[in-house]
């Protein structure tokens, strides 16, 4: 590459001029300013609806004391939000230009079949008693331990060797999710209405799910495996112009994938066991950060896609509890509109 | 895709010649009847009441047993044919009705009918079901043929999703009605409480399959594709509406009878087209046979398995169901690689 460069430079300024043009990220100075405004803006909004989430509405006065524990509980669901957008959008923006698709997501890949497994079954065998002391920081680990352990087997299994196949694999694993939510529906389907909610209140994501006793393990995991997929940009540059240009660059195609992937597994099963399921919220943040960052450029992309993310798990979150008083919906608000999102998009596509 | 399975018609050795496919009564095929029909009379006596014992062990006997297989063996038949004509139609062998979301929009059309009428009739439940699964099956057969596919594997991918976006669709009504665990027990499909008077619309099914065998040449033909069945005179579209129509009949009937039966329509015409190859006017006697046998089966486990008390059978299929898939899925990934 360098000695590429330095020929150009010789060839004098038309030739350089050409190679600033293509390193750039964006198509125009005018997109890329737009870039960067919309950036701040959704951060700001992000900012602003935290600083109203945990602000609005305080039932005891600035001078109080009790006003700083309030801003504190109040401060673990903020830190949720932020894991969760971290996780999502990373995990989707990566798996969408791994898999050279657009259109799944890695939340289908059954992290949330064998979440909603371990829980149900912790009721099941072990009674209403267990599923509410489930909640150290060994249950915490022991789930995300299980979750990397089922994807690197599958992985490890479909995807290695001369054959490896990634359709398959997601296929696979979409059927494994179905088979564990079987057998979990099975054991739902035996519980006493009372267990039945407690349980279900366990299933569907939300922040008040968090537990800050995780942080300490969730938030280093998080910020790590995030900054290797944020290093890795230029790789998954080169990565999301399939199999073969990938290879034609140079790039070891089946050992960045799996690198990838397992990146992509510790983002997602980290959020799902600490905010529990959230299917299509990924999606969503990822379509809509394409659509903000008119770029392939994964640098300015993940930084988009999690200001997205943030943005809309703050804002729904303040609006749904301040402004419409409903508290329990918002996880599900979210996957709905993710799913409406998902069912235009395919609609439009053209091919697959 | 056609000139895929045409090469594998040819290539297989395994393929039976084409003289030997018309004939339909084969020693096989008799044996398998047979079996099945051992199946049945042993469903027809599992079970916690005590027939032969107690002094109105009879009536009981055609109260619920009786019912029951009847209803077992036309689900079966339904299931496992919905599963074979809409892999026909779609010309992917890994499409059926849990695959692409037609169950999932069954279930919202029956949250729907549950909301719009409070304590619904059987048949209204029915017609909800019916209604939705046919919109929902069209509109994924509308978005198939305009997308071109990269890989034949990305369709179920998709049709998952959809059928996830669909149930979070109703997971979100259900909750918003409080209706959660109507929702939830749909998706345990049971025969449990099948009975005299509560299963009798399945019969419904046995029109339906009369119909597929009245078409299945020109189904078959479907299913090379449009252009060569427009050429061999046959109009393709109004087929299609009429393929789909007679599936959503059959999901929407199952679906409000009995409830989710995952699966049952993949494995059961993925295994016969191993054994057999592809043609599906001899095939469609073995699926329907076979799908009959398979629930029979999966439904005296699931009577037997806890006893005195009943796992509902979709866990039974879903679970094998999901084996059985990965299985087929892996078997093809060898195929491929032999190529």
């Amino acid at each position: 590459m360098s000695a590429l460069d330095s020929q150009l430079h010789t060839n004098g300024d038309f030739h350089a001029r050409l190679r600033t043009r293509a390193t750039r990220a964006f198509r125009s100075r005018k997109e890329e300013k737009r870039y960067w405004l919309l950036l701040s803006a959704l951060l700001g909004l992000g900012l602003l609806a935290s600083l109203g989430l945990l602000l609005y509405n305080n039932p005891v006065p600035v001078d109080s004391p009790s006003f700083i524990p309030v801003v504190e509980r109040r401060l673990v669901a903020i830190i949720a939000m932020l894991i969760a957008a971290l996780c999502h959008s990373f995990a989707t923006v990566a798996f969408h230009s791994v898999t050279n698709n657009r259109i799944i997501t890695p939340s289908l890949l059954g992290y949330e079949a064998l979440y909603s497994a371990i829980h149900t079954s912790t009721l099941f065998f072990f009674g209403a008693g267990a599923l509410v002391r489930f909640t150290g920081i060994g249950s915490f680990v022991l789930q995300v331990a299980l979750m990397i352990v089922m994807s690197l087997i599958l992985y490890g299994w479909l995807l290695s060797g001369k054959y490896g196949n990634l359709h398959l694999m997601l296929l696979i694993g979409i059927i494994i999710g179905a088979g564990l939510n079987s057998v979990s529906g099975f054991m739902r389907r035996l519980l006493a209405p009372s267990e039945f909610d407690l349980l279900q209140s366990r299933l569907i994501g939300s922040v008040t799910n968090a537990n800050a006793e995780y942080f300490p393990i969730a938030i280093p995991l998080v910020i790590i495996t995030v900054l290797c997929l944020f290093f890795f940009s230029k790789k998954l540059n080169v990565l999301s112009l399939g199999k073969d240009v990938a290879t034609s660059f140079g790039v070891k195609y089946q050992a960045s994938i799996i690198f990838t992937l397992v990146l992509i597994a510790v983002l997602m099963s980290v959020s799902t066991s600490l905010l529990g399921p959230l299917t299509f919220f990924g999606f969503l943040v990822a379509i809509l950060s394409y659509q903000a960052a008119p770029t392939y450029d994964h640098r300015y992309v993940f930084p988009m896609a999690f200001a997205v993310g943030f943005s809309i798990l703050t804002s729904a979150y303040f609006l749904l509890y301040h402004v419409l008083q409903a508290q329990t919906v918002v996880s599900v608000v979210i996957e709905l509109f993710g799913g409406i999102l998902f069912l235009i998009v395919i609609l439009r596509k053209r091919s697959l | 895709m056609v000139s895929k399975s045409a090469i594998a018609e040819v290539e297989s050795p395994s393929q039976p010649q084409f003289s030997k496919h018309q004939k339909i009564w084969t020693i096989p095929f008799i044996l398998a009847i047979l079996s099945v029909v051992i199946l049945g009379i042993i469903s027809l006596f599992t079970g916690v009441y005590d027939i032969r014992g107690q002094e109105d062990g009879w009536n009981m006997f055609f109260i619920t047993r009786v019912p029951r297989t009847v209803a077992l063996m036309l689900t079966g038949a339904a299931m496992a044919m919905t599963g074979l004509i809409m892999q026909l139609m779609s010309q992917n062998k890994m499409v059926e009705p849990t695959t692409i979301g037609t169950t999932e929009w069954a279930g919202l059309g029956l949250l729907a009918v549950y909301l719009l009428f409070p304590g619904p009739t059987l048949v209204l439940r029915m017609t909800g079901a019916i209604l939705f699964s046919f919109a929902g099956t069209m509109i994924f057969f509308f978005f198939l043929r305009r997308v071109k596919l990269r890989s034949s594997l990305i369709v179920p991918i998709i049709g998952l999703m959809l059928g996830a976006v669909i149930s979070a669709f109703s997971t979100f009504t259900a909750l918003f009605f409080n209706m959660s665990q109507v929702v939830e027990s749909w998706f345990v499909g049971s025969f449990a409480a099948v009975q005299i008077g509560r299963y009798e619309y399945l019969w419904i099914i046995v029109i339906v399959t009369i119909l597929i065998f009245m078409y299945a040449n020109r189904l078959t033909l479907a299913g090379l594709g449009e252009d060569i069945a427009t050429t061999l005179g046959v109009n393709y579209n109004r087929l299609i509406l009429l393929a789909n129509a007679l599936v959503a009949v059959a999901v929407g009937v199952v679906a409000a009878v009995i409830g989710n039966i995952p699966f049952l329509g993949l494995i059961v015409p993925n295994i016969v087209s191993m054994l057999r190859g592809d043609d599906l006017r001899s095939n469609l006697p073995w699926v329907c046979v076979m799908g009959m046998g398979t629930i029979t089966l999966c439904d005296i486990l699931s009577r037997v398995i806890i006893m005195p008390f009943e796992v509902p059978v979709s866990l039974i299929l879903g679970t094998i169901g999901a084996v059985v898939f990965i299985l087929i899925l892996l078997r093809q990934r060898k195929s491929r690689r032999l190529r």
